[in-house]
């Protein structure tokens, strides 16, 4: 039996060999396939000494083989290629070459999702067109388009690493699945994959360590952010004796290592955040005013982020009380997502029963997805009933 | 990405345009071909960019049913030849923004009708409602 495993996390790495020898994105993605298939029927039960250098050289004959084919049909005449030196495989790792591809800023941040998905994390098409819930001949045009887009230029040396955490960040902030089903993607799962995948290639880099924690300290909460029907579980009343202690533990000692470097980034002040809330017994032993110290920071780092000063807005109304919240929730744009939700939060806070009742009807309305709008609509009714 | 239900109706909505004043069975065979061929290219140009999900056409002729109490059959009524609103058909999409999804309606509706001219017929445009997002 193969290891599909160890065939996944050899993918990227021999895509991106092929990569920086010069072929073009597409063509190495399809000759890395057939040589995946390949290893499949020729391994027999065993990887090779080597599967790496076993997988690339074949990939490599692949691409070559193609290639020739193609200019044979356009030139009719066979294209000598210079073959590569032989030898051992590079040792240097294409991760950070592979995924800055994959998240070129020319690409949509949908796009790129998806084309990350499917050359660096190794999915197939149909389960990446399951995890966004469109059809699988909807999706293969998506990622072949996003191939296009970046086909362009050769591609030697990485892009900033910024757009690969942001991309990693969108992966994971959809991977909402409550209980993925065999053999489906798990998004936030592979994200978390993916960005330690990085962070092996980076390890000096703070705001690596920052997404990985902060991805591992939402992440061990996903088994109490549901109750036992599907719904939504706020945090306030999630279950905290469910949370993955040893993932909050790991998250923590990553966060820790990477703020010691000094250099402060917004992935390690949201990750500062997740900790403080894992770190407390119970919503009520929140230790608000540090979390609203780390606002202030991101507040800092992020000037005009309006969902920044929102999530502020609640801290202050911890810390504060909620009528100064509550005025700074008034003076954000009315049209901001969660803004009526979080004013009737305040406004229930500050005794406003009524108003606070509206507050959570008008949110409700306004939800974008239906856990919230259902959770929001008996938070009016629960003030309404009372 | 988001998507949203692009809802073309028989009947409902604001007036429609003067090109889409005249019924299809007023149009040519030809002009009638022309329209299926315009909506199907919308439906693959969409799927080519990755955007396409679903659509399908309904028959005009719905009832309206509910239930009428343990162990009775449903009740039936209609169906209603002056009912104010009559979908027709829906498309959906998997699109970046708003923006896209209007002007991904917008062509659309510019589908040709009588004498070749485009319809400007209206389009409601629904957005799903999605997931909520890991990080909170």
């Amino acid at each position: 039996m193969i290891d599909a495993h160890l065939l996944r996390d050899l993918t990227p790495q021999v895509l991106g060999v092929l990569v920086r020898r010069g072929a073009d994105f597409a063509a190495a993605e399809d000759a890395v396939q057939d040589a995946l298939v390949e290893a499949v029927r020729r391994w027999d039960g065993e990887a090779p000494e080597d599967p790496k250098a076993w997988l690339v050289t074949v990939a490599w004959r692949r691409f070559l083989d193609a290639r020739r084919a193609a200019s044979a049909r356009a030139l009719r005449e066979v294209a000598v290629r210079r073959e590569p030196p032989g030898g051992p495989t590079e040792q240097a790792d294409d991760t950070l070459l592979l995924l800055s591809r994959c998240c070129h800023p020319a690409l949509s941040p949908a796009s790129a999702v998806a084309l990350t998905l499917r050359a660096v994390g190794g999915l197939t098409t149909a389960q990446i067109a399951r995890a966004f819930l469109v059809p699988e001949s909807t999706m293969a045009q998506r990622i072949s388009r996003a191939k296009r887009t970046v086909a362009g230029e050769r591609f030697e040396r990485p892009g900033g690493v910024g757009a690969v955490l942001r991309v990693l960040y969108l992966m994971f902030d959809q991977g909402f699945i409550a209980t993925p089903e065999p053999g489906d993607a798990d998004l936030a799962a592979e994200a978390i994959r993916l960005t330690r995948q990085l962070l092996a290639s980076v390890p000096g880099d703070p705001e690596a360590a920052g997404l990985l924690a902060l991805m591992l300290l939402h992440h061990a909460r996903r088994a109490a952010r549901l109750d036992a029907a599907g719904d939504l579980v706020p945090l306030t009343h999630q279950d905290r004796s469910r949370w993955d202690t040893a993932m909050i533990a790991e998250g923590v000692d990553l966060l820790q290592a990477a703020l010691a470097l000094d250099r402060l980034g917004e992935y390690q002040v949201q990750a500062a955040i997740a900790a403080l809330h894992d770190d407390a017994e119970s919503a009520a032993a929140t230790d608000w005013p540090q979390i609203l110290e780390w606002y202030d920071e991101l507040a800092g780092l992020a000037p005009d982020n309006p969902v920044v000063a929102l999530n502020r807005a609640v801290a202050v109304g911890h810390v504060d009380g909620p009528l100064a919240g509550l005025r700074l929730v008034e003076s954000l744009d009315p049209a901001l997502p969660r803004r009526e939700a979080v004013a009737a939060f305040l406004h229930e806070r500050a005794g406003n029963r009524e108003e606070a009742a509206r507050r959570y009807a008008a949110a409700a309305s306004a939800a974008s997805s239906a856990a919230e709008r259902a959770h929001l609509l008996k938070q009016a009714a629960r003030l309404n009933g009372a | 990405m988001a998507k949203y239900l692009l809802l073309k109706h028989y009947r409902g909505g604001p007036k429609q345009h003067a090109n889409a004043q005249a019924p299809m069975e007023e149009w040519t065979p030809e002009e009638i071909t022309a329209h299926i061929d315009f909506m199907r290219k919308v439906a693959d140009d969409l799927s080519e960019r990755g955007e396409f999900v679903d659509g399908q056409a309904l028959a005009p002729d719905g009832e309206f049913v509910r239930y009428d109490g343990e162990g009775r059959p449903p009740v039936t009524d209609g169906p209603f030849a002056e009912t104010k609103d009559l979908i027709a058909g829906w498309m959906i999409i998997d699109v970046e923004s708003k923006e896209r999804a209007y002007e991904a309606a917008a062509y659309l509706s510019s589908a040709p009708g009588k004498d070749g001219l485009p319809l400007h017929e209206w389009l409601e445009v629904r957005p799903f409602l999605v997931e909520p997002p890991v990080v909170e």
